[in-house]
Order: C-alpha cells, then sequence, then structure tokens
C-alpha cells in the first residue's frame, strides 16, 4: 500500500478512502474524524463524527447540541477499527480535548497531528509523540524566526504593566477556544488573584474549561461593571474586540494581544497592540524540528503555514517531506492577522 | 541589558506620551548605576561608539544560518536587527551566569578596535534573549526609533525629582554619559553638577498665536513686527572653554545638538561669541527658499558636496541670548536688538544675517503687509514667508510660552475640498477608531490621493467620521479600509494646509504641508470636491492665489 492511497487530500478534506472518512472536513460529509473544536477543523453539518468527548462538547457549545446526526467518542489511545484501518487517539496538546489521529493498515502508519504544540498548558494534556512512518504536520510558525519565549515572563509583562498603569484597563485580546483560558490559567499560575473579567464571547467555553477541571480563579462577565471599578483591571476579550466600538467603554485601555504572532513587532503594530504577549498553542520551529525527529517518521508532509521553511529543513536533514495543499485551514485561532480584519 | 530592552521595547509600541514619560520615569528610577545614565544616553542619541554597518551583521547571522531559512525568515520579518535578533541560535552552553548590564555593553564596544567588533558582538548576542539582542543591534546600528525625544526623556528626569524640565536643560549639556551626578542630583544625594559647558543650549522663548480680540487691548506702537520664516528653529552657541579651545554647537529647539547636519552654517557660527536665537532657512543668492528646499536637507545620513552647494543653510537671527559671557535674557527685547545687531554685523558672514524688521504705523498697516509680502520683500523670500510675528518692545527672553510677550500672526491657510479615499485606525486612545485620513481630489474622472492628515477635528467629529468609515467600507487591507468615494457618494473633507509643492513620494506627484482637517462638508457631493490642477496651479503660484 503507498501512503498516498491511504490518506487523499480533497477539496474536503483529507480523506481516506479505505474507511470512507474524512479527517478534519472543511465541508459537510457523511463521517467525519476531528482532531480538534477550532471552527476550521471542527466544522457543523456533518453526518456522524468521531472525537474525543472535550472536542464534541467544545463543538455543541458553538453548533448546538445537533451539530451532527451521531456522535461518537473516541478514548485517548483506545484503537478503533473501520474496515480494516485502525484509528487511534492521542493528546496534542493544542487546546482542551485536542488530538492527534493515528491511521493505521497493513503495516503502514500515518499521524495527522492536526494542530499542536509541546510547551506546557495546564488547561490541556500534554502531546505525546508516536512513532509513525508518515507525519503530518502544521507549520502556523514554520520559520526559525518563531522561538516561542518563557510564559512565564510574558506574564510578567502584563502583570508589570498592570502595576505601572493601576488607573487604566488592561485588554488582552485572546481567542476564545484554548488561548483564553490558557492565559488565564497563566496569569493564575504567577499569583494574581484578583478577579479577572470576561467578554461575552468567551464566557461559555471559558465556564466549560472551568467545569472540566482548569483553575481559572475568580471570573466576572464585564458587561454591566461600572468604569471606574475596571481601573486596574484585566479583561480578556476576542482579539477582533480590541479595536472594536466595544472598547470605548473602558478607562484608558492599556491594548494587549495573546499570540504566537506578536513575536514580529511589525505584526503587534498593524493591529494597533501596545503590549504584545507571545503566547502560541502551536509548535515553534524548534518543537516542530524537535516533534518530528521524535516520531522517526521517514516521510513528512507540511500542512497549513510556512511549508516552504520546514519542507526545506525536513530535506536537509534527509527526510522525505512536500507541502500537503489543504485549503481552508487556519481561519480560528493563530491566523494571520491581516486574515482576520475586525 | 534586559532591563533596558524591555523599557525599549515597550516604548516602540507606546503611543501616548504620557505614558512614556511614566515608563522612563520607571526606568530611571529603578535600574542602576551606570546602566540607566547609558540608556539615557542612548535614548538622547549622546552615545558614541563604533557603529557596526548591517553588512558585518549579515556576515555574522550568515556563519550561523541556513541561507534559504535566512531569506525566507528576512523576508517575512522585513527587517534585519529583528530577524537576526529573532534567528540567532541559542548557545547550548551558557558562558557565564551574570546577567549583561548595559554599561558593560557600551563599554566593551567603546573599546573594542574595529577589527575585534564583529567577535565581540557575536558573543554579547550569544549572552542575550531575543528582545536583549533586539535592543543591541538597534542601538550598534544607530536607529532606536521609539519615537522619544532628548526633550521627552529629559521630561522624564524632571518627573523623577519633581522639577521643571527647564532645570534640567540648564545643566545638560556640561553634562555626559553615564550622567552619575545628574542622578545623584536628582534623587537628593548631590549637589547640582555645575555647568562649564561654554556653548550650552538654553531653553527658548516662544509665541502665542494672536486672536482678533487681542489687537483691541494692544498698542501698536509697544511692538514690533518680523516677517515669520518657514524654517526650523535653531539655537547657535559658541564659546571657549578652560583649555582655550572653542566649542561651537548647533542646537534644534528642543535641544536636539543638530550641528553634524549643518556644516556649511556651523563653519560660519565658530566666530560668534554667545548664543543667537534665528530660523535655519535655506538661501540661494540672498533669497530664502521655501520649506520644501529645505527638506531637502533633512534627514538625510549623508550630505554629498553637490546637496550643500545646492541647498546652502543660512541662519536669519532674530534674538540674542548671551554675548561676550553676558547673559542678556534678563535686558528688554530693544537693547538685545541692538546687540544683536552689532554681533551679526561683527561675524561677517554671508550665511548669518539679521531678520528685518518690518516698519508700521498700526495694526491695519501690518495686516496688509502680512497679506501681500511679495510687496515688501522680493516674490521669492514672500513664498517662504508663514506670516509675522509681532513682539514686545521691552519683552525680557522668557524660556516657555509667556504671555502677552509675543505673538505669531499667521497668514491665512490654503484650503481646498477634498474627498476621503482611506482610512486607517490610530493609536492610543483613538485606537478604536479610523482617525488617519487620505484624501484625494479629481484627476479627470478619477480620485487621486493628495495628502493624509489625523487631526483638525473635535472628537464628536471623529466619531462621526469613525461611524461613516465603518458604514461605507469598500475594502480592507490590514488596519487600512478603502472608503466610498464616487462622485455622488462620499465624504467631502474641507482641508487646511500651510503650502504646497512637488513630491515623488505621492502618485499626485505633490505634498501638502501641514494639512489638517478644517471643516467636514457633509453638504457637499464628492463630485464638487477641488481638482488636481487647481492644487497644480497652487504649487505653480505659491501664494498669491490662496
Amino acid at each position: 500500500m503507498r501512503p498516498s492511497d491511504l490518506l487523499i487530500p480533497q477539496p474536503a478534506g483529507l480523506y481516506c478512502p479505505l474507511a470512507d472518512v474524512f479527517i478534519d472536513p472543511v465541508l459537510p460529509v457523511d463521517r467525519a474524524l476531528i482532531t480538534h473544536g477550532h471552527s476550521d477543523h471542527a466544522r457543523t453539518g456533518h453526518g456522524s463524527v468521531l472525537a474525543t468527548q472535550e472536542t464534541l462538547g467544545i463543538m455543541g457549545i458553538r453548533y448546538g447540541e445537533h451539530f451532527a446526526e451521531q456522535t461518537q467518542i473516541a478514548q485517548l489511545g483506545k484503537s478503533i477499527e473501520i474496515n480494516d484501518v485502525r484509528f487511534t487517539f492521542y493528546p496534542a496538546g493544542h487546546v482542551l480535548g485536542s488530538a492527534q489521529i493515528a491511521v493505521e493498515t497493513k503495516g503502514l502508519k500515518i499521524i495527522v497531528s492536526g494542530d499542536y504544540k509541546r510547551a506546557a498548558d495546564p488547561t490541556c494534556l500534554p502531546f505525546e509523540p508516536q512513532r509513525c512512518d508518515i507525519f503530518i504536520t502544521e507549520a502556523t510558525f514554520g520559520l526559525p524566526v518563531f522561538t516561542h519565549p518563557d510564559l512565564a515572563e510574558e506574564v510578567q509583562k502584563l502583570l508589570r504593566s498592570v502595576k505601572l498603569f493601576p488607573e487604566r484597563a488592561h485588554l488582552v485580546g485572546a481567542y476564545s477556544l484554548g488561548k483564553a483560558q490558557r492565559v488565564i490559567a497563566l496569569i493564575r499560575e504567577a499569583g494574581y488573584e484578583a478577579p479577572l473579567y470576561l467578554h461575552g464571547a468567551l464566557e461559555k467555553l471559558t465556564n466549560y474549561y472551568a467545569n472540566r477541571g482548569a483553575r481559572l480563579g475568580l471570573l466576572k462577565p464585564v458587561a454591566g461593571v461600572p468604569k471606574e471599578d475596571l481601573q486596574g483591571a484585566i479583561i480578556l476579550c476576542p482579539p477582533s474586540a480590541i479595536q472594536d466600538v466595544w472598547a470605548r467603554k473602558f478607562p484608558d485601555p492599556v491594548t494587549c494581544f495573546a499570540s504566537g504572532w506578536m513575536r514580529i513587532r511589525a505584526r503587534a503594530r498593524q493591529r494597533g497592540v501596545e503590549l504584545p504577549l507571545v503566547v502560541s498553542d502551536h509548535a515553534d520551529w524548534p518543537d516542530l524540528q524537535r516533534t518530528i525527529l521524535e516520531t522517526q517518521a521517514s516521510e513528512v508532509w507540511v500542512t497549513h503555514g510556512q511549508e516552504d521553511a520546514l519542507v526545506h529543513w525536513c530535506q536537509s536533514v534527509g527526510l522525505n517531506a512536500q507541502p500537503l495543499n489543504m485549503v481552508g485551514y487556519g481561519d480560528e485561532g493563530e491566523t494571520e492577522p491581516e486574515s482576520q480584519a475586525s | 541589558m534586559n532591563r533596558f530592552a524591555a523599557l525599549l521595547d515597550r516604548l516602540a509600541y507606546e503611543p501616548r506620551r504620557n505614558a512614556k514619560i511614566r515608563l522612563l520615569v520607571d526606568y530611571f528610577a529603578s535600574a542602576p548605576d551606570p546602566d540607566r545614565g547609558y540608556g539615557l544616553a542612548s535614548i538622547t542619541g549622546t552615545l558614541d561608539f563604533l557603529h557596526a554597518k548591517p553588512a558585518m551583521i549579515r556576515t555574522l547571522i550568515a556563519e550561523r544560518t541556513d541561507p534559504t531559512l535566512f531569506a525566507l525568515s528576512y523576508d517575512y520579518v522585513g527587517d534585519l536587527s529583528e530577524t537576526v535578533a529573532l534567528m540567532w541560535p541559542k548557545r547550548e552552553t551558557a558562558l557565564t551566569n551574570h546577567p549583561l548590564g548595559l554599561g558593560e555593553v557600551v563599554t566593551l564596544l567603546s573599546n573594542a578596535k574595529k577589527a575585534e567588533v564583529p567577535n565581540l558582538l557575536a558573543n554579547l548576542l550569544d549572552r542575550l534573549d531575543e528582545t536583549g539582542r533586539w535592543a543591541l543591534l538597534k542601538l550598534i546600528t544607530g536607529g532606536l526609533r521609539i519615537g522619544v525625544s532628548a526633550r521627552l526623556a529629559k521630561t522624564a528626569l524632571a518627573q523623577l525629582a519633581d522639577m521643571d524640565v527647564d532645570a534640567i536643560e540648564q545643566i545638560w549639556h556640561g553634562l555626559a554619559p553615564p550622567f552619575e551626578s545628574l542622578f545623584q542630583w536628582l534623587e537628593g544625594k548631590g549637589p547640582r553638577p555645575s555647568t562649564h559647558h561654554p556653548a550650552p543650549f538654553r531653553p527658548v522663548m516662544l509665541a502665542h498665536a494672536i486672536e482678533e480680540n487681542d489687537f483691541v487691548t494692544l498698542n501698536a506702537a509697544d511692538f514690533v513686527a518680523e516677517w515669520k520664516w518657514d524654517g526650523i528653529r535653531v539655537q547657535a552657541s559658541s564659546g571657549i572653554d578652560e583649555t582655550g579651545s572653542n566649542i561651537t554647537r548647533l542646537y534644534s529647539r528642543t535641544g536636539d545638538d543638530i550641528s553634524a547636519a549643518f556644516p556649511d552654517v556651523f563653519e560660519e557660527l565658530k566666530g560668534l561669541n554667545g548664543t543667537i536665537d534665528g530660523e535655519l532657512l535655506i538661501i540661494r543668492d540672498g533669497k530664502v527658499e521655501s520649506f520644501n528646499a529645505l527638506q531637502q536637507r533633512l534627514n538625510r545620513k549623508r550630505l554629498s558636496p553637490s546637496i550643500l552647494s545646492e541647498y546652502a543653510a543660512a541662519i536669519r537671527a532674530y534674538d540674542v541670548l548671551v554675548t561676550d559671557g553676558q547673559d542678556m535674557r534678563e535686558r528688554p527685547f530693544y537693547e538685545r536688538r541692538r546687540a544683536l545687531e552689532k554681533l551679526i554685523g561683527d561675524l561677517h558672514s554671508s550665511r548669518i544675517d539679521l531678520s528685518p524688521l518690518i516698519a508700521f504705523d498700526d495694526w491695519d498697516q501690518l495686516h496688509d503687509l502680512r497679506s501681500a509680502p511679495e510687496k515688501t520683500v522680493t516674490p521669492r523670500d514672500a513664498e517662504a514667508i508663514e506670516g509675522c510675528m509681532i513682539k514686545r518692545r521691552d519683552s525680557l527672553y522668557l524660556a516657555g510660552r509667556p504671555k502677552g510677550l509675543w505673538f505669531k500672526w499667521k497668514r491665512d491657510p490654503f484650503i481646498v475640498d477634498a474627498v476621503l479615499m482611506y482610512a486607517q485606525r490610530g493609536h492610543g486612545k483613538r485606537s478604536s477608531f479610523y482617525s488617519d485620513f487620505t484624501f484625494g481630489v479629481w484627476k479627470g474622472s478619477e480620485l487621486v490621493p493628495v495628502g493624509k492628515s489625523y487631526f483638525g477635528f473635535t472628537d464628536q467629529e471623529l466619531a462621526e467620521i469613525d461611524r461613516f468609515v465603518r458604514k461605507n467600507t469598500i475594502n480592507r487591507f490590514g488596519p487600512v479600509r478603502e472608503v466610498t468615494h464616487e462622485p455622488e457618494l462620499g465624504l467631502v473633507f474641507e482641508v487646511a494646509f500651510e503650502g504646497i509643492g512637488a513630491s515623488t513620494r505621492h502618485r499626485s506627484g505633490l505634498a501638502m504641508r501641514f494639512p489638517r482637517i478644517s471643516r467636514l462638508r457633509w453638504d457637499k457631493p464628492p463630485r464638487e470636491a477641488d481638482t488636481l490642477e487647481t492644487l497644480e496651479a497652487l504649487a505653480r503660484q505659491g501664494r498669491k492665489k490662496a
């Protein structure tokens, strides 16, 4: 069996003809396997969906309970066989419930890693490297300029600023699934105990995280809180809200944005960000390299992001590598800022 | 170094003046000596060491990275220092544990011989984190670009000790990095540093804009008038220090030392024993050129001989602060004027002359002269006149903007109607507002952009424009929105500006000087806005059609 017969890129997504399933399809299909809950990977309107319990829970929150005709929970590490093809979910460390999916048949094993990271995240299970023949990797931050900094230091930047400008509100833009909750957890780890305020769009998912055991401390909806009570407060909101009319009701806000893109100064400036916080839920360049080597794959397929550089690197260390041109990913989570014009 | 790097990093993003001051005060109060002094020096541009050329930095990174990966990265980031700072490989074994101080970095770099610099630099980069590397590379390539002037840094120093910024200016030019005596004094731990500098900067006196009803209360006989030339305000100072050598400085109005940018006029100042206040202009064959010509000289890294001869600088002096070691600032204007006339006369320089006084009997007469300066001076000089200055005969030279002594009476601005084409979000308090506007005029059936402005309107008007922009966006380019601009649909601005000249930067071939939005013309359809021909005629004919 050739690897390209086991998984085929199609307009709807990565297709496994033997089992007749799609992984992370961007169009409605009969049977879908879903790596994680970001809306570019997890869409509504499929016949049946196989995903981790948390991913199904997140999809339920976003699309309503009946987002698919049928759902099935994938247990981490437990294989499910469909027409002689074995599918196994392993933690990907990206957001709550995120998984890599191993696709195996007749001695050939491909890992579809979805989005992943290796850095510590108190709100989800860590990535587990799996040996495989072919590793399909994301490349969101696939350039050597992306080395994510120490997280504790990034959080200190925020807390020092709150101390220096106690009369101003700090508005932290963070993606509503994963990033916001991770930032909250990191702020708590740094010993900040005051209430954190939430934009309405973050409430449901954040509550879901809290119910699943994340330590997020005291959270309050920001709506209805008098302006003067928000001096010195930290308010989390979706990134687009920073420049929204909504941002005007806070006392002289310092605009912060938590994203891996904040590593590039011009990106931060384009968005009018005053305090960039480099916090990413994707693997940085050294972690992409490390992960590829740990899987011991002899072939690497590179998808969404900076494919060129990562393919070049793989080839320079003697691995077969090719870009896997898939469309439709990168619409949520850490998309390039320009494509997310507010 | 980390502390300083973090400061630069934060300042680079911070648009608010007061917040910048707060960040600086916090740094000066908490960073140790001598680091904070070198930090101050690098921000105020008084740090002088061998600059590393971008070529050297390219060589260093080429030795350490894959060329394809570097090319892809540089292309993506777009800034050499930043790309190198981000890509610089981490050393596996820590060389030393002790953190690198800014003072140490500066000392190492200033003591290094040219051939040693690449190794030293590589060594320093190995020891710093990303922000530290970025700050170091910005420092040695001489382009901090953090939006902090020397004046702002001094304002922060003054706040640190709760004193007036002029108190810092008084002693500033006698000080040198790392400014330990200055910090001692500011923190109340030492005496006021004495200033032995024979050519220090002295805070300048500024004028108020005159208002219509001022004329009712002011007696014309108490005042003198001069032309207000459209150049840059400078202070020139020269004297002999204790070793007998001549020290000469040319300062901007904010106290930045700009001597190096004007070597032609600088040479002529060496004979000046004192301090004068005047306007720096480009003067060709005895005629003043417009501000456009002066711009050819500004912000140039290297001054070629042809630029120096074609755009020769000159100073038109209008006041004297010190002459022959005597402080004239406590004397009335008419006494200073006599001293100035003597000083300039004795200098016998073709590049330094006197600002002429305008003879007038009453305000009406001055009004007429101001409206048509070409009747008094040559037409070419007239183009470089912005209006006139009115000064009380008995005014002392007082730092700052004292009331009732000096007035500026500007000529009426040019006015055109232009159409809003693009809007960009502002910064700071305005970060949620579309507040930077590009506007255009008609060229045939097409609108061409002619300028950009972000002020002139009230907060209320800004909110209205913002609403208009959000409702009428037809395209988005990152932070920029293209706004509907059709003959019948769009927003017309009345734009006021001070002058117009040829420009290669704008598609229209014109650039406005000091444009601001003077009125919103909700009543006017875009088709009634002005045409490019009108603007070109203004540019050709200068003031006359205004």
